[in-house]
């Protein structure tokens, strides 16, 4: 069942009167209980196309165009207090970084209670309880002593769930995990990763998971998108983007990547650079770096088209 | 490797910080960021550091170019014990060591432009004429990969992966022997992070460069070392050739880091090791092998004796009871 579809999303930004779409016709859908990963390098687009979802683009950001319906529900056509009330229970969010977004003055607990209280509507002693039954769930050790820590007395892993409990304190629809473990040690990323999978199977929660990390996607994705300035230019099942990717992009990604165990002499470099946003060359935005590139390639923006099997690409060359 | 001998040697090196006091108070406590490390690495050698973030692998990097003081022990250059060199002396040997910092944005001058910042170098320690110099910058901004104009721009100007470029050139300038590159790649998209790393083993061949490489990307490290060595709230815990350590790591600490490592193939079956807890503080570390509290397989022996970091077969080094070193 599709819980999130989104289509030809569109984000754009402006800088001295010019103005960069850094999230250009993306479209995906979510089922419940799956876990697409949205897989970019830095400035590809994958956070704010998370931003958008969630309405909380600043300016000068701004969705310019595209749908996005929550099961069934149009998620731009609502008023601001629809929306709030929307955030919690339908889209709930978790960053990279935990610190940004807690308050460093409030104990966990009394933030994960308001906001237990703010879509729940129970009194202040209900609200604690379940502060603290949801610190235990996300695996916090002694958590009716740990509420009433500050952040600070916390380290990154222990951060990182208490974001977790406050996210799924409303029973979220959708989880959006923007890079959730990118900031962490690769033994605190294992768990919190374990922890996520575990919480999305009981709660059957859909997730979108934005990584740079293929190893991540491959451990817990079952659906992939890899974005590249601004679209999504391969989209599929974690089999058939791993097994063979389609797109010389996404190819190339998997071949600069140092893996364990597979020594080899040397890896295979992208040249180049990822294209300033606001000068894109014409046509596909990789085909200056791409070495299949043809003439043809220039002259227009390939389409993400199904190429065999619900497998997508965005390539004239594929 | 062994025939050689080592270009760069530490012996029990420690450094503690004093914590709480302040102006009037007295000292409360010390942090053990490096407790007793004893390594050497030869010419030509590349040794990878890896460890999670406060196990003092980069206070360890930093103090074997003294560019902090240690709190005991000694480090050893091409022989010479760099703690009793006079300020002259110890000048004159920089030269031979530097440095490449992890963050590219961090530790570059944004008013300098940058062939300055890649010539500073060889300005201090007045190498060359000033044409020379110059020369010498254009070579290097070739050697690194940027473009021919760069000499004339500001890092603002440049992304990511060029300002490591800067931040590589600068440190090659002076033609150091031995270079240590902390979390060098780190912070640089993979497409970017590959280009990089290809440059530096490009320039380790080339200049026939000895190389601390501090990472906690265990991908990273397995590309790039000759050796590797694991470190652990101040101490390394294991430490041997590059095969012996990822094919097969002894210390339970070295196994549940490989194991976490997520591998790109979604048919690949997850069978991790997890840790309990987070890593304790260096402040009051555990007693006996500091990694008990979370290790799988801790005995009572470990909670007293700290093991001692022994060496056996195939120069493959492990701090363990339970699992020591295979015998000589």
């Amino acid at each position: 069942m599709t819980v999130l579809d989104v289509r030809g999303l569109a984000t754009a930004f402006e800088r001295n009167g010019a103005i960069a779409r850094a999230v250009d016709g993306v479209s995906f859908t979510l089922d419940a209980g799956q876990v697409l990963g949205l897989v970019g390098e830095s400035g590809c687009g994958k956070s704010v196309t998370a931003l958008s979802l969630m309405r909380l683009v600043q300016p000068p950001g701004r969705v310019v165009g595209g749908e996005v319906r929550l099961e069934g529900r149009d998620v731009f056509a609502l008023n601001e207090r629809e929306m709030r009330r929307l955030r919690g229970p339908g889209l709930a969010m978790i960053f990279q970084e935990p610190m940004t977004s807690l308050n460093p003055v409030l104990r966990i607990g009394s933030q994960i209670a308001e906001a237990v209280r703010v879509h729940g509507r129970v009194g202040r002693r209900i609200a604690w309880e379940r502060a603290v039954e949801l610190l235990g769930e996300v695996g916090i050790p002694e958590p009716a002593t740990r509420a009433s820590d500050y952040p600070h007395q916390l380290s990154g892993g222990m951060r990182q769930r208490v974001m977790i409990a406050m996210a799924i304190s409303c029973a979220p629809r959708v989880l959006i995990a923007d890079e959730p473990t990118t900031a962490l040690d690769v033994t605190i990323q294992a768990e919190i990763l374990d922890l996520l999978r575990a919480l999305r199977e009981r709660h059957r929660m859909a997730v979108l998971l934005i990584t740079h990390d293929l190893g991540v996607v491959a451990e817990q994705a079952n659906a992939v998108a890899i974005m590249y300035a601004g679209r999504i230019v391969e989209l599929g099942d974690v089999f058939q983007v791993f097994d063979r990717p389609l797109h010389p992009y996404t190819q190339a990604l998997f071949r600069s990547m140092p893996s364990l165990g597979g020594r080899r002499e040397r890896l295979e470099a992208i040249g180049g650079q990822v294209p300033d946003p606001f000068h894109l060359p014409s046509g596909c935005a990789f085909r200056d770096r791409c070495p299949r590139a043809i003439a043809a390639c220039a002259d227009a923006i390939p389409p993400l088209v199904e190429k065999v099997g619900g497998h997508r690409a965005a390539c004239i060359r594929v | 490797m062994s025939a050689t001998p080592p270009l760069v040697e530490v012996e029990n090196l420690r450094k503690h910080y004093p914590i709480g006091g302040g102006l009037f108070a007295r000292t409360r406590a010390w942090v053990r960021a490096v407790d007793g490390v004893s390594f050497a690495i030869h010419a030509g050698e590349t040794l990878g550091l890896v460890g999670e973030s406060g196990c003092g692998k980069t206070t360890l990097g930093r103090l074997m170019l003294r560019l902090i003081e240690p709190t005991g022990g000694d480090i050893r250059f091409e022989g010479r014990s760099l703690l009793g060199l006079r300020p002259r002396e110890l000048r004159g040997l920089r030269r031979r060591m530097q440095i490449i910092f992890q963050d590219p944005y961090g530790s570059l001058n944004p008013r300098m432009r940058v062939g300055s910042i890649i010539g500073e170098g060889l300005a201090i320690h007045r190498l060359g004429r000033r044409d020379e110099r110059y020369r010498r910058v254009q070579e290097l901004i070739e050697l690194v990969g940027l473009p021919p104009d760069a000499a004339r721009r500001y890092p603002h100007e440049f992304s990511g992966g060029q300002r490591q470029r800067v931040g590589i050139a600068r440190a090659l300038a002076v033609e150091p022997r031995f270079v240590v590159a902390d979390e060098a790649v780190s912070a640089l998209d993979v497409s970017i992070q590959a280009q990089i790393i290809n440059l530096l083993q490009e320039l380790r061949e080339r200049l026939g460069l000895t190389m601390l490489f501090i990472a906690h990307d265990l991908r990273v490290v397995e590309h790039v070392s000759h050796r590797v060595a694991i470190m652990y709230l101040g101490h390394i815990v294991e430490m041997g050739p590059r095969e012996e350590i990822y094919r097969n790591p002894r210390h339970p600490y070295t196994r549940a880091l490989l194991s976490a490592v997520p591998i790109p193939d979604p048919r690949h079956a997850t069978r991790r090791t997890t840790l309990g807890g987070d890593v304790p503080s260096p402040v009051n570390p555990p007693s006996g092998c500091a990694f008990h509290p979370r290790c799988p397989s801790a005995e009572a022996v470990c909670k007293r004796v700290r093991p001692p970091l022994e060496t056996g077969r195939r120069d493959h080094a492990v701090a363990c009871h339970v699992f020591p070193a295979e015998k000589l």
